[in-house]
């Protein structure tokens, strides 16, 4: 495995202050960038003419809980349509303070990745325009792919929503009252 | 009678779709703001589906996620084994021998005909025309038939295994391959005939849900969504995994970007995987469809039956599973509905530390609102049909 290659080298000059380390893996290039100015430096990949990673292939989190110090790391994918080249992007995050910035301003798409991040792992992204759950429902306790969460953890039961009296429920109400005295004469 | 009771309410209308709606086929909820019958702004609601591909995947053996990532998009569940498969051999640094990439390149290419068959019936049966959708669902039956013979299952097959396939083609594999595509392109005929053409059809489907290649990028479309759009993007040729840069097959593309185009793009797609498949069956070599390597791969049953080697062997990779090298690797492949990437962590042990999925419908899903505002509630139907939303993959 060597750790640098053309790419690597032009980003390592460019954003000298923000790259934590770069390496080839399997044959990918992979960088890791600080958390800060995140949005600049995805601003730079996608604006540079000479990189033009300007497809944005996926976001997500791995919780390397007990064995990697900043305990989360977020995982870009970005890709280059034109030159047909893919980058990793690998961004540490600390348990104390799981805030990166939001790159919706600059890939559209990134607004449900990062809502299913913020779902499954909690971290959040500051600027986003809408972070709320995804895939899970609002009264979800936890975030069950944090590496803490028990597989067999039961959730607490959702109390049932208050439905303001409309026509319909009046008259389902009516009806199960009926129901009911029907049946206390029958016994 | 006052003059002004006759005017029609002004205000915005909330209307509610789904998440079991009949017309929509997959669990999910639109949240539609309506002036009238126009839709002004759609909030899409996904994961009614959700039950922890994820979290499931790491607590099995690295084999065991191989029949989770069958129900991801079940109606191409080969292409899922595939891709899940080739993200762990990239991983571990193996490469399968050339006839165990003709097979993984048949099978994935007669998936994403099952599903662009089934796309496109359900769309056009949604619509009405019944006819057409039984006929692609025939052809559909005769691909089912054929998976059957070769994995024992009709869905979820399970055929794919890391360092090989389950077992060989079987031995009239070929000529049953030729006799069927002879159907389903009589087939897609007769639905070309009844659809392509058709005024009522490309009335409810032409120049709905457009999307521009600008939009369909910032929103990370991939597969045939965005290559209505025009942008020239497929795995199978930017990427070219297993042995796809062998073939000779063309990406159709579309100009408008709306429903017909994609509809279209999936019509033309089934052609260019049966020439593919074609091909692949012309040119298949002969060889094993395993690697040689015990590591990974199972000894035969009647040295497990026969020796003590064997039975530890059988043993030891059935209850710690194979030992994948720690690391992390990121492996797409072209699924039916878009690139399908799989991100895996190993830290080095017989389970994975993390499956993630690239799901292309939940990225597709995203980009609705922007598909659908400013046209009718009616056409909701088919810009969700042409999505081709699979709740399996969407929600996980």
């Amino acid at each position: 495995m060597s750790d640098t290659s053309p790419n690597l080298e032009y980003i390592q000059e460019k954003l000298s202050h923000k790259v934590l380390a770069t390496e080839v893996s399997h044959g990918d290039e992979v960088v890791t960038l600080a958390r800060d100015g995140l949005r600049e430096s995805f601003g730079f990949l996608k604006e540079d003419s000479k990189l033009d990673f300007n497809f944005l292939s996926d976001i997500t989190a791995v919780d390397y809980w007990k064995k990697k110090d900043p305990r989360f790391e977020i995982v870009y994918h970005v890709f280059s349509l034109q030159g047909q080249r893919r980058l990793c992007v690998k961004v540490p995050v600390p348990e104390n303070d799981p805030v990166v910035e939001s790159l919706t301003p600059i890939w559209a798409g990134a607004n449900w990745l990062e809502r299913e991040v913020w779902d499954l792992f909690g971290i959040k992204f500051s600027g986003h325009p809408n972070l709320k759950r995804i895939l899970l429902y609002e009264e979800f306790q936890g975030h069950p792919l944090r590496k803490d969460y028990p597989v067999n953890l039961c959730q607490p039961r959702v109390p049932e929503r208050e439905v303001a009296g409309t026509f319909v429920d009046e008259r389902s109400h009516n009806k199960l009252l009926r129901l009911k005295s029907t049946l206390g004469k029958k016994n | 009678m006052k003059a002004e009771s006759k005017e029609l309410p002004q205000e915005i209308m909330e209307l509610q779709m789904g998440p079991s709606h009949p017309a929509t086929h997959g669990t999910i909820k639109f949240n539609l703001k309506l002036e009238g019958e126009k839709i002004l702004d759609c909030e899409t609601e996904v994961g009614f589906l959700h039950r922890g591909f994820d979290k499931s995947c790491e607590q099995a053996t690295w084999t065991q996620v191989i029949p989770y990532t069958d129900r991801l998009n079940y109606a191409s569940s080969l292409i899922n084994n595939v891709g899940y498969a080739l993200a762990v051999e990239k991983l571990i640094g193996v490469e399968t021998p050339p006839r165990c990439q003709y097979i993984r390149v048949i099978i994935s290419e007669l998936a994403r005909i099952y599903d662009h068959l089934t796309c496109c019936g359900m769309a056009a049966s949604e619509l009405g025309a019944i006819t057409a959708a039984f006929y692609m669902i025939e052809g559909r039956e005769l691909i089912t038939r054929l998976v059957e013979g070769l994995t024992g299952a009709r869905l979820t097959v399970t055929y794919v295994r890391i360092g090989g396939v389950k077992h060989d083609l079987p031995p009239d594999f070929r000529e049953r391959v030729t006799g069927m595509f002879k159907i389903i392109r009589k087939l897609l005929d007769d639905c070309d005939r009844l659809l392509s053409r058709n005024r009522i059809f490309i009335d409810r489907i032409s120049n709905i849900g457009k999307i521009s290649p600008e939009t369909a990028i910032a929103y990370s479309l991939t597969g045939p969504i965005l290559r209505a759009s025009g942008v020239n993007y497929d795995v199978r040729k930017a990427y070219p995994y297993l042995a796809y840069d062998q073939f000779d097959f063309q990406i159709p593309l579309g100009t408008k970007g709306d429903n017909y185009d994609r509809f279209v793009c999936r019509i033309q797609e089934i052609e260019q995987s049966m020439r593919i498949v074609e091909q692949a069956l012309e040119r298949l070599p002969i060889g094993p469809v395993w690697i040689d390597d015990p590591h990974f791969v199972l000894p035969e049953k009647e040295k497990v039956y026969n020796s003590i080697e064997g039975l530890m062997h059988h043993f030891k990779i059935i209850m710690e599973g194979i030992l994948v090298p720690p690391g992390d690797v990121y492996a797409a492949v072209e699924g039916a509905n878009g690139e399908l990437g799989f991100y895996i962590v190993s830290d080095g042990g017989g389970r994975p530390y993390r499956v993630r999925v690239r799901p292309p419908c939940f990225i597709a899903m995203g980009a609705f609102h922007e598909m659908i505002k400013g046209h009718m509630v009616a056409d909701v139907i088919p810009t969700f049909g042409m999505v081709n939303m699979i709740g399996g993959e969407c929600d996980r």
